[in-house]
């Protein structure tokens, strides 16, 4: 941009007006925010008001604007200049409704909303409107890993939707698990008996799509690129591999049953009458085709006494089997137990669960098995034993405490055993990380990949790993309270029992809302704009390659994988896949990572910009970087709910508390800052990053921080980071004024004024 | 005891459940309970009961029959029907309890000395054999049913109760010797016969006495 000329418009509306001296926030604008054009209006937000802004862009007098008014999450529409930059000093939501209305308030009151305007005036000028990824790829194929009855799903979907796609199953048949079902669980009214499954409907309507192909025989064996411009290298059985093109993809690669025989204890391999579900599917499926009864797999004589092991080698607090419910079986249990009880109500069913778990309308599929005569026993079984052509189970009942109840002549026994995900490698188990520790985050660990226990699904090219991140127990991590098919490589969409435990109802809806996030994908994609959570967003992170010093640390920290390396070590930056949190600018030690409308300099020159006020004025001044996901909208909540808080504190939003460079911090000390608030949102297994590690990674490197503090002779309560949800509305406020207290209480930054 | 009492049930087999659906009022709805102990801690009684109702249930589908059927739990059900309120699966409670106490009594292997037993026994003999309950009678029955010492202890803790009873005119002092009863008798008996007959016809067992 040739020259700057920025113009700053202050609104009176809203009350802004009657308790601010406006007047004197202009002459702020002016004469220390150098601005070039400053105006007040009485309704800044209407037609008249937005045409002031209009007219004057329009003419060219001014080619940034500063909104001096409410939130910048408010009115957002009105305010949309195209191929400007904007800031937006928050005068009423953080500065009139979290102040009283009194005499005594209103210097107060006066000094935080000229801070503002300093701040955006300062923040305005670093800002440069972004332009769309020249890298943008427009391929809009989809492709589907899998062809159970999720990818089918998936697949039918896109299809049905317009966009090409490719359906990759590695057996020589669709279908997947189901296929081996003879029934399935009821999934509409009235729930009570086992229903058809939806196999071959399926396979029939994608025999009938021209827009989706199908590979058999076949895996994926490489996947590059980003979204958009993904390339796939689809291999035959035979060795054939041909390169495909594609948009997004949709990993959809199912469970397998946790193996039963690491149940020798449950007779599992001793008797072939103890089977898993997936073999009492087969032998009913076998029943089926003879048009007999389901008989023994020992001697062939009919079942006359079934009991079903629930929880087998799941929920095991000894950590030896799964320690999760995978949470189909209970009704899988008793649609087999239906099996038998709708063939001969004669022949006895007994289910001994520890807890009886039935989602979706599984309550009254459970109600309709008890009228059937299927007996339902609490207790925890210890052992089945197999004896004279028949099996014992022994078992501790648990309503009545009776450590030695037993079954015996038991025909059949069926174990409910689980689902693992098939989610290929999990990257980041390593063996002997090399570690490059230089204190300014997480130790840098290379991959070295460990000899992989499973085979990998996608083949990702990518540096940081060859399949998808995990969160636990193998399921792939997705942001499971508010993007559950989000997974941590842009682009790819984990869907079904591979993302977390599920039963067919969920994994068809799961299914159609991966194929919806894919279409998003590609759409967002090929205008190379950013996928989800900043949908839309044209900014992305560029590189100063002379202060690059190629170690490694974005290319490790990015959440999502962005980041690749050259030959030389310098970092390769794939915007398609990046979702502009920003964690890679905070991680990098020599701040060379900024987007056109958001860097170091954006926030560093609000932060410079406050006026903080000498030693003795007992007004000291509280830094708050709040993540703009969670934390700023509650802040403004706290405001529109007339929540006070203290006037000493000045708010910076940011796309992302992973987005927060330490030099932010150490400079705000070095300025007279007497205490940093950081407000990010929770981290953990439980996590609601909307970036997944981005508030995990600043309250690490805050934790290192410490030791920077004491240097400088200074409190380490200086800094604090706290995790906030959105709805933490009352709370918020509660944070800033105990903080507030605590400062006083350690009294002001000895570095102010120098 | 018949043969019937020393009848051999399997363990956690449906023998001993199906002779409850077959054999109890609303023996049928044991099945459907949840376990979920609702009724076991709305019992106002609950503390006192050696095996609560979600336990009998269990008790019934483990084959626990002897246990079940001598057992002094459900005699000590008073009625109060909160359990039938709060059960979740709609369960009638109380009347599966009193049909279970009925069961094992018509068996005979109620426990002779449970109380709750002897009165109702005390209490249909009396109101069988004249239509009509006779106060005084069903009093003296049940206070000295212990023992001649501790029925005069009863009768004179109840004595107030007693005057009073015969102040509103709802006990007759002559009781013992000129109760009434109903206006046809022989009708009421005649109808409770034929009673009897159907039921024990419906359950497919031999008319046996009360």
């Amino acid at each position: 941009m040739s020259e700057v000329k920025l113009g700053t418009y202050i609104c009176r509306g809203c009350g802004i007006g009657d308790r601010l001296d406006t007047a004197a926030l202009s002459v702020v604008a002016q004469k220390e925010g150098k601005a070039q054009l400053v105006r007040e209006h009485d309704f800044l937000c209407s037609a008249d008001g937005v045409a002031t802004i209009r007219q004057s862009l329009e003419g060219g007098e001014v080619n940034q604007v500063v909104i001096a008014a409410c939130s910048r999450r408010s009115k957002t529409e009105a305010f949309n200049f195209e191929n400007v930059t904007v800031a937006r000093a928050n005068l009423r939501e953080q500065v009139i409704w979290t102040q009283p209305d009194t005499p005594e308030a209103r210097e107060l009151t006066q000094e935080m909303a000229a801070d503002y305007i300093r701040m955006a005036c300062a923040e305005v000028k670093k800002m440069h409107v972004p332009a769309a990824s020249a890298n943008a790829g427009t391929n809009k194929r989809v492709l589907v890993v899998g062809g159970g009855v999720s990818g089918m799903t998936s697949a039918l979907e896109a299809a049905k939707a317009g966009y090409e796609v490719l359906l990759v199953e590695k057996t020589g048949a669709l279908g997947g698990w189901t296929a081996k079902l003879y029934k399935r669980i009821p999934f509409r009214e009235p729930y009570a008996d086992p229903v058809e499954t939806p196999v071959h409907e399926l396979i029939a309507a994608i025999g009938k799509e021209p827009r989706i192909k199908v590979f058999l025989n076949s895996t994926t064996t490489r996947t590059s690129g980003s979204p958009g411009q993904f390339s796939v290298d689809i291999t035959a059985e035979s060795g054939n591999t041909m390169t495909e093109n594609v948009g997004a993809i949709v990993m959809a690669s199912g469970f397998s049953l946790y193996d039963a025989n690491k149940l020798p204890h449950l007779g599992y391999g001793k008797s072939p009458d103890v089977v898993d579900q997936a073999g009492l599917e087969a032998l009913a499926l076998k029943a089926a085709a003879d048009g007999a009864r389901i008989r023994r797999p020992s001697d062939g004589r009919e079942v006359k006494n079934v009991v079903f092991v629930q929880c087998a080698g799941q929920r095991d607090a000894s950590g030896e089997h799964l320690t999760y419910c995978s949470g189909y079986c209970c009704n899988a249990s008793i649609k087999q137990a239906m099996y038998f009880k709708d063939a001969n109500r004669d022949i006895d069913t007994n289910i001994i669960y520890t807890d009886l778990r039935t989602p979706g309308n599984g309550e009254d599929f459970y109600r309709s098995a008890q009228k059937k005569g299927v007996s339902f026993t609490k207790g925890r079984v210890k052992a089945v034993e197999s004896a004279g052509g028949s099996l014992t189970v022994r078992f501790h009942d648990l309503i009545l405490n009776d450590e030695r109840a037993t079954v015996t002549g038991v025909d059949l026994v069926v174990l409910a055993t689980g689902q693992i995900p098939n989610s290929g490698m999990n990257i980041e188990l390593k063996a002997e990380p090399e570690k490059a520790d230089d204190g300014h985050g997480p130790s840098v660990e290379v991959p070295v990949p460990v000899p992989p226990k499973a085979a990998s699904v996608l083949n990702l090219t990518y540096r940081q790993g060859p399949d998808l991140p995990q969160l636990k127990y193998g399921f792939t991590d997705s942001h499971f309270i508010c993007f559950p098919y989000e997974t941590r490589r842009s682009g790819i969409y984990a869907t079904g029992p591979v993302r977390r435990p599920m039963d067919l109802v969920q994994a068809v809806e799961d299914a159609t809302g991966a194929a919806l996030k894919a279409i998003q994908a590609v759409e967002n994609a090929s205008l190379g704009r950013a996928l989800h959570p900043r949908s839309g967003d044209l900014s992305f992170p560029s590189f100063r390659r002379e202060g690059c010093t190629q170690c490694k640390r974005c290319t490790v920290e990015c959440p999502f994988g962005a980041i690749d390396e050259d030959e030389q070590r310098y970092p390769v930056f794939n915007e398609g896949r990046c979702r502009r949190c920003g964690t890679c600018m905070g991680a990098c030690p020599v701040r060379v990572i900024s987007f056109e409308n958001y860097s170091v300099d954006t926030v560093g020159a609000q932060i410079k910009a406050v006026d903080v006020p000498d030693e003795f004025s007992e007004k000291p001044r509280l830094l708050l970087l709040a993540c703009e996901n969670d934390a700023y909208p509650a802040l403004d909540m706290a405001g529109m709910n007339r929540l006070q808080s203290s006037a000493f504190v000045r708010t910076i939003p940011v796309r992302c508390l992973g987005s927060v460079n330490t030099i932010w911090i150490t400079d705000a000390l070095n300025s007279g800052y007497d205490g940093v608030m950081l407000m990010g949102c929770k981290h953990g297994d439980d996590y609601q990053c909307h970036f997944v590690k981005g508030s995990e990674l600043a309250d690490y490197r805050m934790s290192k921080i410490d030791d920077t503090l004491k240097g400088l002779n200074l409190e380490p309560e200086r800094v604090r980071t706290y995790e906030v949800a959105i709805t933490d509305i009352a709370r918020v406020p509660q944070l800033i004024n105990d903080y507030a207290e605590k400062i006083k209480e350690i009294g002001m930054n000895p570095f102010k004024g120098f | 005891m018949t043969e019937l009492n020393h009848k051999m049930v399997e363990q956690y087999r449906n023998d001993f459940l199906k002779e409850v659906e077959a054999n109890v009022e609303e023996g049928d709805w044991v099945k459907m309970c949840m376990q979920c102990g609702v009724c076991s801690g709305s019992c106002p009684f609950g503390p006192d009961w050696e095996h609560p109702p979600q336990e009998i249930f269990m008790m019934i589908r483990a084959g626990k029959r002897d246990e079940v059927l001598r057992s002094e739990s459900m005699w000590m059900c008073t009625s109060c029907y909160n359990c039938i309120v709060r059960c979740p699966r709609e369960l009638p409670i109380t009347h599966i309890m009193h049909g279970l106490a009925n069961y094992a009594h018509r068996l005979g292997i109620a426990p002779k000395m449970n109380p709750t037993r002897r009165f109702a026994k005390i209490f249909w003999d009396n109101i069988a054999k004249n239509g009509r309950v006779n106060e005084l009678d069903l009093s003296v029955k049940l206070y000295f049913m212990d023992g001649f010492k501790k029925g005069v202890k009863r009768a004179i803790e109840m004595s107030t109760v007693g005057l009073g009873m015969l102040k509103t005119g709802r006990l007759n002092p002559f009781g013992l010797v000129a109760h009434r009863g109903c206006k046809d008798k022989k009708g009421i008996q005649k109808m409770l016969k034929k009673a009897r007959e159907l039921e024990d016809r419906r359950r497919g067992l031999a008319t046996r006495g009360a």
